[in-house]
Formats: C-alpha cells, sequence, structure tokens
C-alpha cells in the first residue's frame, strides 16, 4: 500500500469539506441577496411555502409544546417544593419555554417534518434535471425556489416558537396546579412578575437564527446533492443527502443555541 | 456556409476524474438549420449541449452563443441569453409536482407580464399543437413517455424561441411514438423557424431532419457535414460509424435479395 495514501484521503476529506462550507456560503448569501432583489413575489408561492412549514406543522408543535409543559409542571413543582418554593413554579416553567426550550424544541420539530421535506424536495428535482431545466428557460431558480422558502421559514419559526411556549404555559398550568396543586395565583403571577422583555425578546431572536439555520442546510444540501461525496444520485443520494441534512440542521441548532445563549444572557 | 454561425464551439475539453470525455471539440451551429449530434451512447453527447447551455464549464477552450463567451459573461446576460432558448431534456425534466397545464404556463407566468387568461389561450393553443388537449389537469407522473416528451416540448417552445435543444428526444419511444415526435417537430419547425440541436442516436431516421450531422467519436466531432456527405463519407470513423449504425440494414437486404 502507498504510504500516502492516508495522507490522501485525509487532504480529500478536508477539500471536500471545505468546499461544501464555501458553496452554502455562498448559497446562503444568494438567498438572501434573492429575497430583497426585485421583481418581487407572486404572493401565492410565499402563502403556499408557508402553508408547508408552518401551517402543517402546528399540530406536532402543539402536541410537543403540551407535553413539554406538563412534564416541565411535574418536575418543576417536585423540586420547587423541596426548598418550599413552589410559587416559583409558574415563572420556572415559563422562562425555561421561553428562553430555552420553545425555540430549540420547535426549530428540532421543524427540522424534521419541513426540513427533511424541503431538502428531499429540492434533491428530487436537481436529480431529475428540474433545477436544470428552470436554469435553461432562464428562471433563477435561487428565486424562484430557494427565497420564498427562506421568507415562508422566517416568518413561521417564531410563530410556532410563540404557539409552543403559550402551550407549554398551559401544560405546565395542567400539571402543576390542576394535577398536583400548586396556586394557581402565585403560578400566574410569578410569570406575569419574572418574564421580562429581554426574555421574550432572546427567544425571538434564537426562534429567527433557527428558522434560517433550517432552511439554509436543508436547502443547499438538497440544491447540491449531486455534488455529495457518498454520490448524490437517484433516490439513495437524496435519502442520504436528507438524513444528513436533518442531523446537520440539529446539530447546529444546538450548538448556535449555546453561542446565543452565552451572547444574549 | 457563409453565414455566421449563432452557436460556436472552440476546442472544448472535459474530464470528470480521470476520465478525458471531450477532447477539443469544434462545433459551428447555424440559424435556421437543424444540427444532428451522433455518436455512441455514454460517450459525452449530452455533455455538449450542457456545455452550450452554460450548465457545464469546459476545463479549457470556449463556447461562443451570439458572439459571447458564455463562461465569461455575467448572470444576468447568461439569462439574457437563455431567454433564446429552448430546452427538451432527455427525460422531459417536468416539474413533477405540477399539472401539465402549470407545467407549460410556468415560463409564461415567471417570465412575462402577461394576465392569467392570456397564459390561458397560449398554453392551450401550444397543448393543442402537440395533440395534448384534454390532459390539463394531469401530472406528468400519469402521462405516458411519449406524452411527456410533448409536454417538455410545449414547454420548450411555449416562449417562442429562437434556438431548441433537444436531448435525445425519440430515445425510449417505440417507432410509432417516435414518428409522432419527429412530425410534431416538423410541424413545429416549419411553422415557428427556430434553429434546433438535436442529440439523437436514433440513426438513419434522424438524418431525414437534419441539414448537418455530427458525429461524436472519441471526445472529438470527427465531421460536421450534410447527410447526404456524411454517408459517403471517406473519414474512417464516420465510415466506421456508418457501416455499424445502418450497415445491417443493407446487409439483410442482401441475404434477403
Amino acid at each position: 500500500m502507498n504510504i500516502y495514501k492516508p495522507f490522501e484521503i485525509i487532504g480529500e476529506i478536508t477539500i471536500y469539506y471545505l468546499n461544501q462550507l464555501g458553496r452554502m456560503l455562498i448559497f446562503l448569501i444568494l438567498a438572501v441577496y434573492n429575497i430583497f432583489k426585485l421583481p418581487y413575489y407572486k404572493i401565492s408561492n410565499i402563502t403556499k411555502q408557508i402553508y408547508i412549514i408552518g401551517t402543517l406543522s402546528v399540530f406536532v408543535i402543539i402536541f410537543t409544546g403540551m407535553f413539554t409543559g406538563m412534564v416541565l409542571g411535574l418536575q418543576g413543582y417536585n423540586t420547587l417544593r423541596k426548598f418550599g418554593s413552589e410559587g416559583l413554579l409558574g415563572s420556572a416553567v415559563a422562562l425555561s419555554l421561553i428562553r430555552e426550550l420553545g425555540p430549540v424544541l420547535t426549530a428540532l420539530m421543524v427540522t424534521g417534518r419541513a426540513g427533511s421535506a424541503i431538502c428531499a424536495e429540492i434533491g428530487i428535482m436537481r436529480n431529475s434535471e428540474q433545477i436544470d431545466a428552470l436554469e435553461c428557460m432562464a428562471i433563477d431558480p435561487h428565486k424562484y425556489i430557494i427565497a420564498p422558502k427562506f421568507i415562508a421559514s422566517i416568518i413561521s419559526v417564531p410563530l410556532l416558537t410563540a404557539i409552543f411556549d403559550v402551550i407549554g404555559i398551559f401544560g405546565g398550568y395542567l400539571t402543576g396546579v390542576k394535577l398536583l396543586g400548586a396556586n394557581e395565583g402565585a403560578f400566574f403571577t410569578s410569570i406575569y412578575k419574572d418574564v421580562e422583555f429581554e426574555d421574550v425578546y432572546m427567544g425571538f431572536v434564537k426562534s429567527i437564527v433557527f428558522g434560517i439555520l433550517i432552511v439554509w442546510i436543508c436547502s443547499s444540501k438538497g440544491f447540491f446533492v449531486h455534488l455529495e461525496r457518498k454520490g448524490g444520485f437517484g433516490a439513495e443520494g437524496v435519502s442520504r443527502a436528507t438524513t444528513s441534512a436533518v442531523v446537520l440542521t440539529s446539530v447546529a441548532i444546538l450548538v448556535f443555541d449555546y453561542f446565543m445563549t452565552s451572547l444574549l444572557i | 456556409m457563409n453565414e455566421q454561425p449563432i452557436i460556436q464551439l472552440f476546442d472544448v475539453h472535459k474530464s470528470f476524474g480521470k476520465q478525458h470525455v471531450l477532447k477539443g471539440i469544434n462545433l459551428s451551429i447555424y440559424k435556421g438549420k437543424t444540427t444532428v449530434i451522433v455518436g455512441e451512447s455514454g460517450k459525452g453527447k449530452s455533455l455538449i449541449l450542457k456545455h452550450i447551455l452554460g450548465l457545464v464549464k469546459p476545463d479549457k477552450g470556449e463556447v461562443i452563443v451570439y458572439g459571447k463567451n458564455i463562461n465569461k459573461i455575467g448572470k444576468k446576460e447568461l439569462k439574457e441569453i437563455r431567454s433564446h432558448f429552448g430546452v427538451l431534456f432527455q427525460n422531459a425534466a417536468l416539474f413533477d409536482s405540477m399539472t401539465v397545464f402549470d407545467n407549460v404556463a410556468l415560463p409564461l407566468r415567471e417570465r412575462t407580464g402577461k394576465s392569467e387568461a392570456e397564459i390561458r389561450e397560449i398554453v392551450n393553443y401550444y397543448l393543442k399543437l402537440m395533440d395534448l388537449d384534454g390532459s390539463n389537469d394531469k401530472y406528468p407522473a400519469q402521462l405516458s413517455g411519449g406524452m411527456r416528451k410533448r409536454v417538455g416540448l410545449a414547454r420548450a417552445l411555449v416562449l417562442n424561441p429562437e434556438i431548441v435543444f433537444f436531448d435525445e428526444p425519440t430515445t425510449g419511444l417505440d417507432v410509432a411514438k417516435s414518428n409522432e415526435i419527429y412530425r410534431v417537430f416538423f410541424r413545429t419547425q416549419s411553422k415557428f423557424g427556430y434553429t434546433s440541436v438535436i442529440v439523437s442516436h436514433d440513426v438513419p431516421k434522424i438524418f431525414k431532419l437534419a441539414d448537418y450531422v455530427a458525429l461524436l467519436y472519441d471526445g472529438v466531432i470527427q465531421e460536421c457535414i450534410p447527410p447526404e456527405d456524411f454517408q459517403t463519407s471517406e473519414n474512417p470513423a464516420v465510415k466506421e460509424f456508418v457501416e455499424k449504425t445502418m450497415g445491417i440494414i443493407y446487409e439483410s437486404e442482401e441475404v434477403e435479395e
């Protein structure tokens, strides 16, 4: 065996990932540029994407928000009771939802539900030459396919996060107050007293950044499916790209969450 | 051949890994004429089209369309040049989540400011021209291969392009269906007078359509000459190709005699 072989492989992989990072950054810049570029879109194009990314995710968000809030109520009540501070249950539930769990879990759910769909849809369009066809018709795919998805995601994810937060707080109220018997007045008063604008702002900024992350990673993975290192052809290529898009997005959400928290706290 | 060609390829090279596919393509396409590119499968015929369309960049060489090197111009200019193109892809490349009507209407909706009523009229006209009336609301997956190609052709022609590219328009179709595509081609070309570039291996039938036949062999365009000359060419590669693709017919005739 050639002794240089391992170095060649390391070099090849490094170059591939640097290339990929570069492509994805250019893709992001082009997408953002195309959002603001004239002529503007047909409204129907954006509402359709909002429906796919946002509306269709509402049920999942309500469901997960409810259970997350309920489990926070249970855990929070039992922990706080040890210190005799059940009165803080409301603010504990609300703050952890608004600052952390709401944006992160919403983004993870949207990644699983809509991000994978975005990646697969665009990947199939790439593999069946539909993107080439658009380019040959002098229709810019960044403008026609990608930009509406970006706009829809930036609008949808913060709204879904808001739904998640409210439903979650209600879930915490159900288990903490109705099931375990914490004081109802103290529950809501502590929310009213402790949740400040900065907390909501933090969650809002996070949800917007996550919205961009989801649509950016998932659509660029689909868009460049033909350049995947392990081969992006056919159904298997699309499935591989979709899997890696979902994993990469999920990891990116958690990593960005850490850095944004440390900046915004 | 005194006319200035509208598309020219000069010494175009392209490799994929260690595979040197195009080894110096020189080709000229003339206005209003039909140029057919023939050659073995998988040797880079479609790749030549992709170079002309600007979808693939050559490793070396120049692709000149309307007097401009399409790899050196900006996105805007490329878009302007592509607005004169109509392309029928090998697998038709229809948007599979849109109906037939929406597929054909898409270029009109995105590129022109026409009202929905005007668009409806134009799309219906082209679908009728392709004998596709009645399939408006079907999805591409519900169509046969021949119908899909005709929808692709309607979409390619709907903006009245000056140059139409056909990537294997009849591959995978039976004789009757491919004749149907040829009939549509004849009908539309005589009507609209577009320049066409056809990649095909439907030899010898495709010769009937061609003004010029170009043979791609060993990564090089061997000849680009009228079909009559092509069949009698002394170029060894062309001779071999003619014998290989058309010889069997003559041989069997001899046997029958």
